[in-house]
């Protein structure tokens, strides 16, 4: 936006407002009825709710922090910003209706520029669809502290603007940009086994200590010892205890363990590891996550028309926005940009409903412990909590829906024609249905790499494996420059050797060096 | 449930941001400025921008899958006629439904296309370029002064009065020196009016009047405010060093001069005053037009009216200097000027030029640029008259840069040239 818009903008203000086809009053409204619907009929559980109004450039502010209120100050956000700016201007690119923050109170965004059948809509989308989803997935609840997040991206946002003042900016863009590079591995998927103390460690080494004098037998003093090779196979095995390897989260290993990092490069680390932690859980479970809000709003709309407070012309108005938000364009599309998780979400949410109500002879068999319950919003809400999107598919797609999707299964080995493998039909059911979830599978999708061992005896070098599946290996351009910021974290070089999982074959192996970047700034 | 309007909340939170980025991104940034500037015209200087970089140093490098080794499975939607076993050709570039997800999250984009401000915009396209010798005369125009806080005084203008200080003093000194508050004094007559009225204990009526008398006499001696309560705010005057400018442009508007000279002229000009009113903000510019008379006019008149005639250099000079002398003090003020010809002079003209330029203007200027332009498809094999006569002056290590120009490509690189902030390029390229 140029100055000169700026100076226009300021003085319409007043007029600027009374453009849009909604107000406080209606908003306030709208959220009640919505409410005594959501709540009243649906039975959804949610945390408190906020709404707020807010610009499309404050709205592209939103999107570029990667969909935080509150976030550190680095270049890549204005990167992004800078391009979603540009597609957004060129009209390349629609803003989204709004964004929902997993937090308590839950904050929903609703651009200004919404009519009030959007808002509506909007607020029947996010502050009860999202945030019911938010409450009660089990992944979110295990992960996600909704109530802390807000008060922890303030003190993430003010420790690292201290760190600039006082060691650099780029000092801390360095550190950051490391950090992100290894953001995807710096997930625990695991929770992590606690550590019990002082008092329990003591109290266990006592039981150990009974349990010794217990069985003790005086016979196996005589048994012959093999002597050096052993010895030296337990200390390799100690050193791997005492590190904590083998360690899937290698921000977390870096945070505690890389020799030369200063306190505050790892509080850094610790950082971006917790927003890393953070969104795991939405990554996991985009699907249900889109597919419960849609399904939400959807049946909420319907439902205030019915009740007579939504309008005719509204309700087209929303129609159209809806069916364009689940359109799944066919592969042989120009549109076609892979499976669109609000189609797939939503038409799964709306086969369960069809399948609870009006069960055919094939839903019986495949679904004997919900089919024609009567209980929709119950099943629904059973399913929201306790899978994710690759569990969720695996026990609810049904073969109706795959027969509406048309969905067919290809394999691809790089090399040869591309094979069908399985359509939309009784031999095709099942294996589309676990393809489809395994395509969906975070752990799939993003590759496994763990730190294997650091050679302590030698050059202190880190070793890393990533296990390869199906032959499918890293991509190689990213590969040293993700390297050489690891190796600047730790210190000493880095390798990562790529591991076929079948054979335990070494397929590849990657190495490198510190650059000093760090220990420069 | 709460609603809250954001819509006022301060705008621009991810200028920070932006800023980071565009530091980062500073060397790509610039190349891609200048390799715009030099395809639009000059006009066009002024708007900023969208730009396209190339991606190398603002890649966020990540470990994933790649989407070309290994076997893939995928699911797709909208089968239309295959069945199991059916094999498929290989679609060409990776297209009709596999292989788009695998590099989705890569983002192997070559170029990286944003929007630059205006300002961001000016700021690298101008980047490195500086008046020359700004600062020879920083200091001696120090007779602007900018008062400034410098504590208290006893005396000053009653404008200054410091009112917080003065009361302070006054209530300190009345407690010390134990001035009877009148809500004192008004108690006390209170209780002896009662004790009149009521008739006895005369003794203590007389005790009274006598402190009545006393406290009186006390607030009366000691004042309310006194004046060497009195508090004024000091102001000092701090010199202010200002690094003052005059710009001269000179131009010959005269017959032999062109359309398309002209236009080189007032593009170079346009550069010019753009440069300077953006970079600082102590420049005067003057600007002189001249044919076989020289006149000083506004800017609007010195870009847009026509005039015809012929052509005198020194006459051009000669209005400079009368402007110096009326209004820009040597001793005040750095003096630039730029002039733009065609080259061509009255031949009788030349060594009154030459004189001028060397004897009087020449000593008392920073620099002075000399711009020639010329029809498209000349060659400048021979000097002209005034290049000539100017080549001398250069050679004899007056602080005077020339340049030929007859294309409107060339404006920009002949104005880093001249204006480059590091002299030995301005040298090396000369």
């Amino acid at each position: 936006m140029s100055p000169d818009d700026g100076v226009m903008l300021d003085k319409d203000k007043g007029e600027t407002r009374a453009r849009f086809d909604w107000d406080f009053d209606s908003l306030s409204r709208a959220h009640d009825q919505v409410a005594e619907i959501a709540l009243g009929e649906f039975g959804l559980d949610i945390y408190p709710n906020q709404i707020e109004v807010i610009t499309a450039e404050q709205m592209l502010d939103v999107y570029s922090s990667i969909g935080m209120p509150l976030m550190y100050r680095h270049w890549s956000f204005g990167k992004h910003f800078a391009r979603d700016e540009t597609l957004y201007r060129r009209g390349m690119r629609n803003l989204a209706y709004e964004i929902v923050i997993n937090s308590s109170p839950c904050i929903s965004y609703l651009m200004e520029e919404n009519s009030m059948t959007m808002q509506t809509l909007v607020i029947a989308h996010a502050a009860f669809g999202h945030n019911h989803f938010f409450k009660n997935n089990h992944l979110f609840q295990q992960w996600t502290d909704a109530d802390g997040i807000l008060d922890y991206m303030e003190f993430a946002k003010g420790y690292i603007a201290r760190c600039e003042a006082r060691y650099g900016e780029t000092a801390v863009e360095r550190v950051l940009d490391a950090a992100h590079a290894l953001m995807t591995q710096g997930v625990n998927r695991y929770p992590r086994r606690k550590n019990g103390g002082l008092e329990e460690e003591e109290k266990r080494i006592q039981e150990r200590m009974a349990e010794i004098e217990r069985s003790y037998n005086d016979l196996w003093r005589t048994v012959p010892q093999n002597g050096s090779r052993e010895k030296r196979r337990t200390t390799e095995a100690e050193r791997r205890q005492i590190l904590g390897l083998p360690e899937e989260n290698v921000l977390y290993f870096l945070e505690k363990k890389a020799p030369l990092l200063k306190p505050w490069q790892r509080e850094i680390l610790r950082i971006v590891r917790h927003i890393a932690q953070y969104f795991y859980p939405q990554k996991q479970t985009k699907v249900m996550n889109e597919g419960c809000a849609t399904m939400v709003h959807y049946e909420v709309m319907n439902r205030l028309h019915e009740k007579g407070q939504l309008g005719d012309g509204a309700m087209v108005e929303f129609l159209s926005s809806h069916t364009n938000v689940v359109l799944q364009p066919d592969f042989d599309d120009r549109r076609y940009s892979g499976i669109n998780p609000y189609a797939l979400g939503f038409g799964m949410m709306q086969d369960v409903k069809r399948i609870c109500l009006e069960p055919t002879d094939e839903d019986r068999t495949w679904f004997p412990q919900f089919a024609g319950n009567r209980d929709p919003w119950g099943t629904l809400k059973e399913g929201w909590a306790n899978y994710r999107d690759e569990s969720f598919i695996r026990q609810y797609l049904s073969p109706a829906l795959i027969r509406k999707m048309k969905l067919f299964t290809v394999a691809d080995d790089g090399v040869s024609d591309l094979v069908v493998k399985a359509i939309h039909n009784e031999r095709g059911y099942q294996t589309v249905r676990s393809s489809l979830a395994r395509q969906f599978d975070t752990a799939q999708k993003e590759p496994e790499i763990e730190i294997v061992d650091v050679d302590l005896d030698g050059d202190r070098r880190l070793m890393l494996q990533h296990r390869v599946y199906d032959n499918v290996l890293l991509a190689e351009d990213d590969i040293q420059p993700v390297l050489r910021h690891l190796a600047d974290l730790w210190g000493y070089e880095v390798s990562l050797t790529e591991v076929s999982s079948s054979s335990e074959a070494v397929l590849k192996q990657h190495s490198a060096g510190p650059t000093g970047a760090l220990a420069a700034a | 449930m709460n609603i809250i309007d954001r819509r006022l909340n301060p705008q621009g939170k991810s200028l920070a941001n932006r800023q980071r980025f565009i530091r980062r991104a500073r060397k790509q940034i610039a190349d891609a400025v200048r390799e715009a500037s030099g395809k639009s015209s000059v006009a066009d200087v002024n708007g900023g921008g969208k730009i396209k970089i190339r991606s190398d140093g603002i890649n966020e490098p990540q470990l994933y899958h790649s989407g070309k080794s290994g076997e893939h499975t995928h699911v797709v939607p909208g089968n239309h006629e295959y069945v199991e076993g059916d094999r498929i050709p290989r679609p060409q570039g990776g297209e009709g439904g596999r292989g788009r997800e695998a590099s989705a999250d890569g983002e192997g984009e070559d170029a990286f296309q944003f929007v630059l401000t205006q300002d961001e915009f000016l700021d690298l396209f101008l980047e490195d370029l500086e008046l020359p010798d700004m600062l020879r005369k920083q200091l001696k125009k120090a007779e602007s002064f900018l008062p400034r806080r410098a504590g208290y005084s006893v005396s000053g203008a009653a404008t200054n009065l410091n009112l917080v200080r003065t009361m302070r003093n006054s209530l300190s000194r009345r407690i010390a020196l134990k001035r009877p508050r009148p809500a004192e004094i008004q108690a006390l007559e209170t209780e002896l009016k009662t004790l009149t009225e009521s008739g006895d204990d005369i003794e203590r009526c007389r005790e009274l009047e006598i402190e009545i008398e006393e406290q009186r006499r006390r607030s009366r001696r000691i004042p309310f405010i006194d004046p060497v309560d009195v508090r004024y705010n000091r102001f000092e005057l701090v010199p202010q060093p200002v690094a003052s400018a005059v710009m001269f442009c000179l131009m010959d508007v005269s017959g032999s001069m062109t359309e398309h000279m002209k236009d080189l002229a007032k593009r170079f000009y346009k550069l010019l005053y753009l440069f300077l009113s953006r970079r600082y903000r102590n420049v005067e510019i003057v600007f002189i037009r001249h044919t076989h008379v020289a006149r000083e006019v506004d800017e609007e008149t010195f870009f847009n009216s026509r005039e015809t005639g012929g052509t005198v250099v020194s006459t051009v000079l000669e209005e400079m200097l009368r402007v110096l002398q009326e209004r820009y003090p040597r001793d005040q003020w750095n003096i630039y000027a730029a002039q733009a010809s065609d080259g061509d002079n009255l031949s009788s003209d030349n060594a009154k030029s030459a004189a001028l330029l060397e004897r009087r203007i020449l000593p008392i200027c920073q620099y002075f640029a000399y711009l020639e332009v010329g029809d498209e498809e000349d060659g400048f094999n021979l000097g002209s008259e005034i290049w000539r006569t100017y080549e001398r002056l250069d050679r004899s290590g007056h602080p005077i840069a020339m340049r030929k120009v007859n294309k409107r490509n060339q404006i920009f690189p002949v104005f880093r040239e001249l204006f480059a902030r590091d002299q030995s390029a301005r040298k090396a390229a000369s």
